[in-house]
């Protein structure tokens, strides 16, 4: 593992502000995919910003009746709260059919959605990977593996993203919430927050890659579930596909 | 675009919390440099309540919760298997709940309480969870052992409190003992000499007692 400085941030916009302030840093909360990532070095963070005490760790109902939880509320506290077990019963069960106890317990909500692929070609230092190392060209494609993508890849990258829970966020239609730096809060629907391969700016210039670059570096806020009466009333198509995640995922 | 309220959130927490100007507290040793040389080691102090007891350390930032119990502490009994969070030998609990101990920095740890293998009993007063796994034949080669007993003591703490696992059927239902449940539940505790099923008996047996 590269060496790296740390501190604990104590506000979302303090951990915005420190990412700013420091080149190379990245956030740490649960460290279950970034830690295993840096003690392979294919994260090299020189800075660590421990976002763990910033008290976004409850899940507040919202004015409009839906749920507003916290980036680092736990997967475990997030698949054991009452009103997500019985109004939004996908995402507990997307949750526990992920990772470990052990795992579950320290995984946050926002680490969950900002989690790395798990394309043994990203993983393999060797390998040439355009996540990796924009513009090296992707292994993959040419290579051998059963979990990379059939549909939405590009010719430039195959990889898959690897979390249920963010499948059952998109079912559930939820948004995103970030803020940067100099306090200017964002939303981001979860269908805008993830993207296809096919649909990014360029694999080669990361930096006009704006959009997911400002929500990987600034995620430091909650996720919004809609009221799950509106969402039933409404979204009759996407409860379908809510009743089908869950047959698959008993 | 409506307000997300995220700084409802920190402001609340932040009153809560009487530290309004201490917004960010950088660890001794990783103060100044914005820009660190990366070949360069950085320490900071930390402080660990270790089985009751605590322990102030001085480390590298780079080290893992579980290194800084066996390396430094030298509490052995917690294992490395394979360092990378998969075979769940080096669990131990912090504040109630396991975790693997290798994907955590001991640094992120400053102020927690932590149980280990030791922390559960001693070979003259063993705790439940160890006895029946001697009395059921739970190990062979007994690597895994320490991670599996501290999965296991939490993980019954975990059905006490309700936690839904991947075996659970009806959600708005209180969390059961079952044998699926415990076999999932323990998943991610790995026993290359695979003794799950006498493993499974002892924790239903300890599981029993307490019922």
């Amino acid at each position: 593992m590269k060496p790296f400085s740390y501190e604990r941030a104590h506000s979302p916009a303090e951990a915005a502000k420190a990412a700013a302030a420091h080149r190379g840093a990245k956030f740490i909360a649960g460290g279950t995919n970034l830690l295993d990532l840096m003690k392979l070095e294919i994260e090299a963070p020189a800075h660590l910003i421990d976002v763990n005490h910033l008290g976004l760790d409850q899940i507040d109902k919202t004015d409009e009746g839906g749920l507003r939880i916290g980036a680092l509320v736990t997967n475990t506290a997030l698949a054991t709260d009452k009103r997500v077990r019985r109004d939004y019963g996908v995402l507990t069960r997307a949750i526990v059919a992920g990772a470990s106890g052990q795992l579950r317990n320290m995984a946050t909500t926002g680490g969950n959605l900002l989690q790395r692929t798990r394309c043994p070609y990203f993983y393999d230092t060797n390998m040439a990977c355009n996540k990796r190392k924009p513009g090296s060209g992707c292994a993959a494609i040419a290579g051998f593996s059963r979990q990379l993508a059939a549909i939405g890849g590009s010719a430039a990258c195959i990889a898959t993203y690897p979390g249920d829970m963010a499948v059952a966020m998109r079912v559930l239609d939820a948004t995103v919430e970030t803020v940067k730096p100099d306090g200017a809060e964002r939303t981001i629907a979860i269908a805008d927050f993830h993207r296809l391969p096919e649909n990014r700016v360029t694999l080669v210039d990361l930096s006009g890659d704006q959009l997911r670059l400002d929500a990987l570096q600034f995620f430091v806020g909650n996720a919004l579930l809609r009221n799950p009466l509106h969402f039933r009333a409404q979204q009759f198509f996407k409860l379908l596909r809510c009743r089908s995640v869950c047959r698959l995922a008993l | 675009m409506e307000k997300s309220g995220i700084f409802d959130m920190s402001r609340r927490g932040v009153l809560a919390g009487g530290a309004a100007t201490a917004a960010v507290t950088t660890i001794p040793g990783a103060a100044t440099a914005r820009a660190p040389t990366p070949a360069e080691p950085r320490s900071a102090t930390v402080s660990l309540t270790v089985n009751g007891k605590r322990r102030d350390l001085e480390l590298d930032t780079r080290t893992t919760l579980l290194d800084a119990l066996r390396e430094h502490l030298h509490l052995t009994g917690t294992k490395k298997g394979c360092d990378h969070g998969q075979c769940g030998a080096c669990t131990v609990i912090v504040g109630g709940r396991r975790i693997n101990s290798c994907l955590s920095l001991a640094v992120m740890h400053d102020g927690d309480e932590v149980t280990t293998i030791e922390g559960l009993g001693t070979p003259g007063k063993l705790h439940p969870m160890q006895a029946a796994l001697v009395k059921h034949d739970g190990y062979q080669c007994g690597y895994c052992t320490p991670g599996q007993i501290c999965s296991a003591v939490a993980t019954l703490g975990e059905i006490a409190d309700d936690i839904p696992s991947h075996a659970t059927g009806d959600l708005t239902a209180k969390a059961r003992l079952s044998n699926a449940e415990l076999r999932e539940r323990m998943s991610g505790n790995i026993c290359r000499c695979g003794a799950y099923s006498n493993i499974i008996e002892a924790i239903t047996e300890v599981a029993g007692e307490k019922a």
